[in-house]
């Protein structure tokens, strides 16, 4: 039989039969989080550890002439010294890691320098000791002899004519022809469609700018930590925080030459990561150094490495424009994203230029983005990687065009909105989104009808995100007392461990608390791609459900055995099994604890597991409203209000989806207004602490209302649409609107620090 | 490898004993030092912790004015009634050093002896012309505050020496006093600039004396005497706040770094001068 | 390098360790003691992730040197709980979802505490001034004061 029941309905009128999905329970892993005893990073330790420390490049761009550590090798507790000699040399390969292709060999040698170091804080060496103030002192004793080179750091510099060469065999791709001088650019890439030029034409009004941002750091609260053993079998154990142990696995075997077989890797609990821990910096040292020294060796960086050697994400310099007609319609629009990505290639430029006019259905448009190595460090991804920098132009230039035809900005938005049936610009035709939704949702907040005062100004602006879902593999293992035990291969960042539990019980229609959530390591589930994307609880959700789908088949299944009746007779409803042969019309229902109990006398355990790649991800639009008010005299911006208005599918966990929400907007504020890496001329970051990289502190900000905006995506159980990225999105441009509006300039440099805000007051004359 | 050492000494001649030993760094709060320690930017031998000191920890009214000792943290300042009643300025600036958590630690002598020209707590006590007992192999004696920074980092205070109480003079009917510093963030931060007002005013409301200094905007913490004159004999109408502008940012002579630019600097400190005065003379009950 | 022996109160127990002279509280906690509650987000006083309460004040245990805590009371996230009943702070903490990734969790909780035992009726301005030495990169804080807000209401009640 077709058993509606056996399956949750999906779309929008589903929510009648939710039990579970919709709810606010407390997280599984909540009680140790707020007891101390949860183990991140450096919480773990090993038998006989040694520490580890890292030997960083002073200089931003060197040559490294030979690495003498004799001396060091001699001091008593010195139990290893590794340099980029100690690993092997790899070819190009490109990985696709759930957020962006990485190249292997780049990797690699981010890890540690081979011959040349490319940033200032780029690994050169590292020691192994029995302690930490010897390993530091073997740091200082290591020689290394460095033939100085010219550096370059800002995007349009290394763009230049006569820069100095990062990759001297480097030569941009995506061209027409190869050029016949290698550069620092390494790729261009181009989204075109229409006639620009007629485009333009037919525009009533033009509005044009150049925009530039700068370098930001992910800002995770946690530092990178990792204990790793090498044993003498070869054999690898690594614990690390980081948003995936496959992801850990994978690299590591990669840039250490291992078979993937012999590295076990577990996750600690991870202590914020947006991006910035999809890649690995310290497991390979940690490994090799556990190699040469035959001991365990734990590795935690400082604050200060953190911000000198991991992964910021992008500067830019950006020039748009817009044509349109005097009602507003867009005719054309041509974008231009120069980005920083680093030491090597892969900056978000790419998910930059396919998010950039996402939001929009323009009949001519030409989106083209620079992809520019530059001696810092490696750009890394952060939450919706690249879209933030694209979208502060963008729609800094679209609030422009508002204001030059005296249009309501979201009237402006809706007049050119993307729909459904539209073809996005990046490619495919959208379905099932909920964009307009949303903007309507902003627009009916008592927020957007509060009236403003003096040197306030109100800002929007829109952000796009695709989510990813691709591969997971998750178990719902069935315990003899009818709980269960859903086991996943994806870190929890923030509170996954809940929406996973959360669907596994509205599925088996148990108690929430009658299911735990575990995050396994690589030993103890199937393959599953790192927590990134925003695809968690998308596609290991969709996995869950599956699983938990084939332990009903199982239990109906188990029934019909205890019924001595044909398995189509049996329903699964409300947790437990129904008999619907009429033959057998007394037979009472069999919970899910009462099948469980006799799972011995049925055929054994009852478990169920799915692998799957998980594809239709419903992208995610956000639309944001923020109030600010400046001091005109010192030029310090205050927020005063923000609304956050997102299409997020279906909330499984609402609580942690408005987190995210919130969470995205305070980090966009912060890009917005203050935060920057500062170099100096040496190619040297000059706030590499959290004293002056100044992310927002609590009394920075207001109350940030977060508005769910729930539009189904079809092609998950619950209608979940990703939700971690897109509300990072519109921020820069939302605040930098607002400046626009309470100061009547438009300030097109990010960050808007104090200073910049009085100077441009004092230009205009205030 | 460092072969650090901890006392804690328990009176000051046992204190002055222990910084007599080569490589000697006296701790207070500590919140600058242990910075320092960990990044590698200080080595000393020995650190002399002076909050077990009989007295560092605590306020005492003496003479009219008040006494504070060296280790005396700005949360224990903060909860002193007397004090922030008659000291108001002195108090919030010393209450605006770093978090919480550091104002738990952090003490006006420590602010003052770590040398930053940016040290929030140092142009609210130049400003309230306040003194330093300062002890050592020589003797005690007592400087005012403005005499011990003589750069960033350096302080005129000879090996061995430490400050041992901060003293506050006695406060006149009608006086009171005022800090506000600029920073891009609402916590946290470090000064972009700052600047103290203290005020006396007589009973017409008419500005009788009057102090200024400023912060993060030379290599010292300043005191200007040209802005308190900008002042003296005006009940603080529009023409003596622009005269005082005017003479702050006359005093500046700012640096440009990744904090702000020195043209930035300079106009700020005008600004907070004047919004802090309005705020002084309105504590002093001027009508504003 | 001789160790210094420091005897000290932590969470209402006597306790002994040796400690490297330079070592900060928070190294001895973690590494010593195994009280691995408290966090390392920075090592300079800016992030508020390793707060404890040190003879009755908030402070960052990594700008305290370990022998400083001779004979001293110092509270740390592990003790915060009353034995398996959680502190009003904590339960709160998970009704508003208030924790993302969880790491500033531990310091936040501590800073509260620390607040609602001075101030036991504070403003949402008042919170947030006080919290503004513990860095939360995941939640945007409003979860955070809204936890705080309605914990301060419920001690409130349990005093009354």
């Amino acid at each position: 039989m077709s058993d509606v029941l056996d399956r949750p309905d999906i779309g929008h009128n589903a929510d009648d039969h939710l039990k579970v999905v919709g709810t606010r329970p407390i997280r599984p892993d909540g009680a140790d989080k707020v007891t101390g005893r949860a183990a991140y990073g450096a919480d773990f330790n090993m038998p006989g550890q040694l520490v580890g420390k890292v030997l960083r490049s002073p200089h931003a761009h060197a040559r490294i002439v030979s690495i003498d550590a004799k001396k060091a090798r001699a001091l008593p507790g010195v139990k290893a010294v590794i340099t980029g000699a100690d690993f092997p040399n790899l070819a190009d390969e490109f990985h696709e890691g759930g957020e962006a292709a990485s190249n292997l060999r780049d990797m690699a040698m981010n890890v540690i320098a081979r011959d040349k170091a490319l940033y200032h804080g780029h690994a050169v060496a590292a020691v192994a000791a029995i302690s930490s103030a010897i390993a530091d002192e073997a740091l200082a004793l290591i020689n290394v002899t460095y033939e100085v080179l010219p550096h370059v750091v800002e995007v349009e510099d290394a763009m230049a004519e006569g820069a100095p060469l990062l990759h001297p065999r480097m030569f941009t791709e995506g061209l027409e022809a190869k050029p016949d001088k290698p550069s620092n650019v390494a790729k261009r890439n181009r989204i075109a469609r229409g006639d620009l030029d007629a485009g333009f034409a037919a525009a009533d009004v033009i509005v044009e700018g150049r925009y530039t941002t700068k370098a930001t750091h992910q800002g995770y609260i946690e530092p990178h930590a990792t204990v790793a053993s090498w044993a003498a079998d070869g054999q690898c154990n690594v614990w690390s925080s980081s948003q995936g142990q496959f992801m850990v696995r994978t690299y590591c075997a990669k840039v250490l030459g291992k078979e993937i077989s012999d590295i076990r890797v577990t996750p600690a609990e991870i202590g914020g990561g947006f991006g910035g821990k999809t890649v690995i910096y310290l497991e390979p040292l940690a490994l090799a150094l556990s190699r040469e020294s035959g001991h365990p060796v734990k590795m935690i960086m400082s604050r200060e490495e953190v911000f000198r050697a991991t992964g910021p994400t992008s500067g830019a310099v950006m020039h748009v424009r817009l044509g349109a007609k005097k009602d507003g319609t867009l005719t054309a629009a041509d974008v231009e994203l120069k980005y920083q990505a680093g030491a090597f290639p892969g900056s978000p430029v790419g998910a930059g230029s396919m998010t950039a006019l996402a939001c929009y259905d323009i009949p001519a448009f030409r989106i083209t983005g620079y992809d520019v190595v530059t001696n810092t460090p490696k750009v890394a991804a952060y939450r919706a990687p690249g879209a933030p920098i694209s979208a502060f132009a963008v729609e800094s230039a679209m609030d422009d065009l508002a204001l030059k035809l005296g249009i309501d900005p979201i009237a402006l938005r809706e007049k050119n909105a993307v729909h459904n049936g539209t073809k996005a610009a990046y490619g495919p035709t959208f379905q099932n989104i909920g964009y307009v939704e949303t903007l309507q949702a902003i627009r009916d907040t008592e927020h957007y009808r509060t009236p403003l005062g003096p040197n306030q100004g109100r800002g929007m602006a829109v952000g796009f995100w695709f989510n990813v879902g691709g591969e997971s593999t998750a178990a719902v293992n069935i315990n003899e007392d009818g709980t269960a035990v859903v086991v996943t291969g994806n870190p929890d960042i923030g509170g996954s461990r809940a929406s996973m539990a959360m669907m596994a019980a509205e599925t088996l229609g148990i108690a929430v608390d009658k299911v735990r959530p575990m995050v396994a390591d690589t030993a103890s589930i199937g393959f599953s791609m790192l927590t990134g994307g925003s695809r968690t609880t998308f596609a290991t959700g969709m996995a869950v459900v599956q699983s938990a789908e084939k332990v009903i088949a199982e239990l109906k299944r188990r029934a019909a055995l205890i019924w001595d009746v044909n398995v189509d007779h049996v329903m699964w409803k409300d947790g437990s099994a129904w008999c619907l042969d009429p033959a057998k019309a007394d037979e009472k229902p069999l919970s899910l604890e009462a099948i469980a109990g006799q799972s011995a006398r049925t055929g054994g355990p009852i478990t169920g597991q799915t692998s799957l790649n998980a594809q239709g991800a419903g992208p995610g639009f956000a639309v944001h409203l923020c109030d600010v008010e400046i001091d005109p005299e010192t030029g310090h911006v205050t927020v005063l209000r923000y609304s956050a208005a997102q299409d997020v599918g279906k909330a499984i966990h609402p609580a942690y989806v408005e987190g995210q929400i919130q969470g995205g907007v305070a980090q966009g504020v912060g890009w917005a207004l203050n935060e920057e890496y500062i170099f100096d001329r040496d190619g040297h970051m000059e706030n590499a602490g959290f004293l002056d990289y100044r992310v927002p502190v609590a009394s920075d900000l207001p109350m940030i209302d977060a508005i769910l905006v729930e539009v189904a995506n079809p092609r998950h159980p619950f209608g979940a649409k990703g939700v971690g990225e897109a509300p990072i999105v519109p921020p820069l441009a939302a605040v930098a609107n607002a400046v626009r509006r309470a100061t009547g300039v438009r300030m097109a440099d990010l960050p808007l620090s104090p200073p910049k805000i009085r100077a441009v007051l004092d230009a205009k004359g205030g | 490898m460092s072969q650090l050492d901890y006392l804690a000494p328990v009176t000051p001649e046992e204190a002055v004993r222990a910084l007599g030993a080569a490589g000697a760094r006296p701790m207070a709060g500590g919140t600058d030092l242990l910075v320092q320690l960990r990044a590698g930017r200080t080595r000393p031998d020995v650190i002399v912790d002076l909050k077990r000191i009989a007295g560092a920890i605590g306020v005492r009214q003496e003479a009219g004015g008040f006494v504070i000792g060296a280790a005396t943290s700005g949360a224990v300042l903060g909860e002193h009634e007397a004090l922030v009643k008659a000291w108001p300025g002195v108090i919030e600036a010393a209450n605006l050093i770093g978090s919480t958590q550091v104002q738990g630690r952090a003490t006006l002598a420590g602010n003052l002896c770590n040398a930053s020209p940016a040290a929030d707590s140092v142009p609210a006590m130049i400003a309230a012309r306040a003194t330093c007992v300062v002890v050592g192999p020589g003797g005690r004696r007592e400087v005012p505050v403005e005499a011990i920074c003589t750069a960033p980092g350096k302080t005129s205070l000879s090996p061995g020496e430490f400050v041992l109480e901060i003293k506050l003079p006695p406060r006149p009917a009608r006086a009171s006093d005022a800090y506000l510093r600029l920073i891009p963030r609402t916590e946290m931060d470090i000064a972009v600039a700052g600047a103290a007002v203290n005020l006396v005013l007589d009973a017409q409301g008419v500005i009788t004396e009057a102090h200024v200094g400023l912060g993060a905007v030379a290599p010292t913490a300043l005191l200007v005497p040209e802005a308190g004159q900008a002042l003296v004999g005006s009940k603080l109408d529009e023409a003596a706040l622009a005269r005082l502008d005017a003479a702050a940012r006359a005093a500046c002579r700012p640096i440009s770094d990744k904090r702000g630019t020195a043209e930035y600097r300079t106009k700020i400190a005008g600004v907070l001068a004047r919004r802090a005065a309005a705020i002084a003379y309105k504590r002093a009950g001027g009508a504003a | 390098m001789s160790k210094t022996h420091v005897s000290t109160t932590i969470n209402g127990d006597p306790v002994e360790f040796l400690a490297d002279p330079g070592m900060t509280l928070l190294d001895a906690l973690r590494d010593e003691l195994e009280l691995t509650g408290s966090k390392e987000g920075c090592g300079s006083g800016d992030c508020g992730a390793c707060s404890v309460i040190l003879d009755g004040r908030l402070v960052c245990s990594c700008l305290v040197l370990a022998p400083e805590a001779e004979g001293r009371r110092v509270e740390t996230i592990e003790g915060l709980a009353n034995g398996s009943r959680l502190h009003p702070l904590q339960q709160k903490f998970l009704e508003h979802a208030a924790l993302q990734c969880g790491f500033c969790t531990p310091g936040l909780l501590m800073a509260s505490k620390a607040l609602l035992d001075a101030n036991p009726d504070p403003t949402e301005t008042e919170v947030r001034y006080w919290l503004a030495g513990n860095l939360c990169r995941c939640t945007g804080y409003d979860k955070i004061i809204r936890a705080v807000m309605d914990a301060a209401a419920e001690l409130r009640q349990e005093r009354v």
